[in-house]
């Protein structure tokens, strides 16, 4: 890879970007594999590989409004690579395709017959929300989340890069595109977490779900950036562009994050622990039981103690190895997460959940599409100078200290 | 506390700017002063460093008073709900530890709180209703524009006349002593 550090950018690219194509499609058609293996449990694996990474791309949107509305200059160094990653959403709208054809094995709403009075497996409570759950009206919502998503990061990159040529200061444009762009983002990640992670078990809800799921994906932002900033320092990139201080803070956001996180997971969990009505404990109870306790426990202990009490003190903020570490570690869990959330909800043909099952068809669509968003961020990333050079606030941020 | 203390005299200087307080700042460290201290009307960056000053304890006091705050109330509603006065509640075991998570939680916060405030107040030396530094009159600016250097009478290397040399040396003006109580 060569870098020049006056002009801050990536001058050859080097394989990294064919790398990880060859790899994404290698693992797709893995997951092809396993989709013939196993048609459920591969729609299964493909769903939570797709939300995975779409949360790590909304992150990189969450943080560029976040910076864009509070006048940030701290971020103002690292605002390029999340504007890059929010860029990355026509990816997930094509690998959407797969979820559309998997529609009938995943979501047991779909079916006609639950629909259908006459029908002997009638469901009245799932006809009740028929309104909501329909095939079309699913279609629309899906299609106007990744509309906005892809409108907003496609707008938020495409100003950026006007601006390291014009030379402009596009501060209110910034704001008047963000100040929508996030009430927006706030009802679509809650609605998206809703159609396409909650209604996986119809008869359950829970109101906290969307704030729960967007804890995490600031979380999978915050750890994806962390990992791509401290692997480009090995490769002596943004040296003294970044610096420890920058570190410092993105571990702060990670650390506040793993504790509102908690703090979702575990007020969801206690309303429905208190409250023991079984139209909604029972979404615990086979997640605690039926072989998934060891998930569960890996998710409390691995999610949130364990990151907690690491990442308590200044120095381990400041620790550049040990952030690693950790961003590795939590990225993992952020995995977890979502497996422990959708995996679950799979049925046996005679109706009872599914155990817990983990072999390489889980992993593949994982590497698959990480492979796909990977090669589309980092050609797009690479295209220009990699922080943005002409933005007022630059100097300051560079210059940034903690107190 | 610092109500009782007799406070001892000291020596000030003005600087023009933050720049030259900072300056000011590490000479004097250097000059292996330990009981000076500089005053400007907002926090300047950097400042600490310059003053080669320890990091604070205050994590430590209040993550201290936070794990006695929780090991206390997990004590607490343990030993009340499994000895003390165990009795069942919609079903669920005797000590249902999810029921306790808010009170531990708030407990904890309390406590960290009280070490925030208190370790707060032990470390600035406070309550102090009044120091000799506002003897001097040119000395209300810092509030507004001005940037001193303070040095205190009971300094180890504290000598009234080496003071006002040294400070007039690395651009201190207006040197003024200033008398204890």
């Amino acid at each position: 890879m060569n870098y020049d550090a006056n002009t801050y950018t990536i001058k050859d690219s080097g394989k990294i970007g064919t790398i990880a194509l060859v790899l994404g499609v290698v693992f797709l058609g893995i997951s092809v594999l396993g989709y013939m293996n196993d048609s459920a449990h591969f729609f299964l694996n493909y769903l939570t590989a797709y939300i995975f990474w779409i949360s790590i791309a909304l992150g990189g949107m969450f943080i560029t409004l976040l910076h864009h509305l509070t006048n940030a200059t701290w971020s103002t160094v690292i605002r390029r690579i999340t504007e890059n990653m929010a860029a990355t959403m026509p990816v997930f709208v094509i690998l959407f395709i797969p979820v559309v054809f998997g529609l009938h094995e995943l979501y047991h709403w779909s079916h006609a017959e639950v629909m259908d009075p006459s029908s002997p497996s009638f469901d009245a409570l799932l006809h009740e929300k028929k309104g909501y759950l329909n095939e079309t009206f699913f279609f629309i919502r899906t299609f106007f989340y990744l509309a906005v998503w892809t409108f907003f990061g496609y707008m938020l990159r495409k100003i950026s890069v006007e601006q390291d040529s014009s030379g402009k200061d596009y501060k209110l444009t910034y704001k008047k595109l963000s100040a929508p762009g996030m009430i927006l983002f706030a009802l679509t990640t809650t609605f998206a977490s809703f159609d396409w992670m909650m209604s996986l078990d119809p008869h359950w809800f829970s109101t906290i779900f969307g704030v729960y799921f967007f804890s995490g994906i600031f979380l999978s932002g915050l750890t994806f950036l962390l990992i791509l900033l401290i692997y480009m320092k090995s490769q002596n990139i943004l040296q003294n562009v970044v610096t420890i201080e920058h570190y410092q803070d993105i571990a702060k956001f990670m650390f506040a994050f793993i504790i509102f996180w908690s703090y979702m997971a575990g007020s969801q969990y206690f309303l429905i622990w208190y409250a023991n009505l079984p139209e909604e404990n029972y979404w615990f109870l086979y997640r605690w039981g039926n072989t998934w306790e060891s998930v569960s426990m890996l998710l409390i202990f691995g999610h949130f103690v364990f990151p907690f009490l690491t990442l308590i003190t200044r120095a381990a903020k400041r620790n550049i190895k040990l952030l690693l570490f950790m961003s590795v570690w939590i990225f993992c869990m952020r995995f977890v997460d979502f497996y422990w959330i959708i995996m679950p909800t799979g049925m046996n043909e005679d109706g009872s959940r599914v155990a817990f099952d983990f072999n390489m068809y889980d992993i593949a669509p994982i590497i698959g599409i990480g492979g796909i968003f990977f090669w589309f961020f980092w050609k797009q990333f690479t295209a220009n100078a990699i922080v943005p050079v002409k933005d007022p606030s630059l100097n300051e941020s560079m210059k940034f200290q903690n107190t | 506390m610092g109500i009782f203390k007799k406070l001892p005299g000291l020596t000030i200087a003005e600087f023009d700017s933050t720049g030259s307080l900072l300056h000011a700042a590490e000479k004097m460290a250097e000059a292996g002063y330990e009981k000076y201290d500089c005053h400007s009307p907002f926090p300047i960056h950097g400042m600490d460093k310059a003053m080669r000053l320890k990091r604070s304890p205050m994590g430590y006091i209040i993550g201290t008073m936070g794990t006695i705050g929780m090991t206390g109330m997990i004590a607490l509603t343990y030993w009340t709900n499994t000895y003390g006065y165990p009795m069942v509640i919609s079903g669920k075991p005797a000590f249902s530890w999810q029921a306790f998570i808010p009170v531990i939680f708030a407990i904890s916060i309390l406590l960290s709180a009280f070490g925030a405030f208190f370790g707060m107040l032990a470390l600035n030396k406070l309550p102090q209703l009044f120091n000799p530094i506002f003897g001097s009159d040119n000395f209300a600016k810092v509030t507004n524009d001005g940037f001193f250097v303070s040095v205190e009478a009971n300094d180890p290397k504290y000598d009234e006349g080496n003071v006002k040399s040294f400070l007039e040396s690395i651009g201190g003006k207006n040197v003024e002593v200033v008398k204890g109580e």
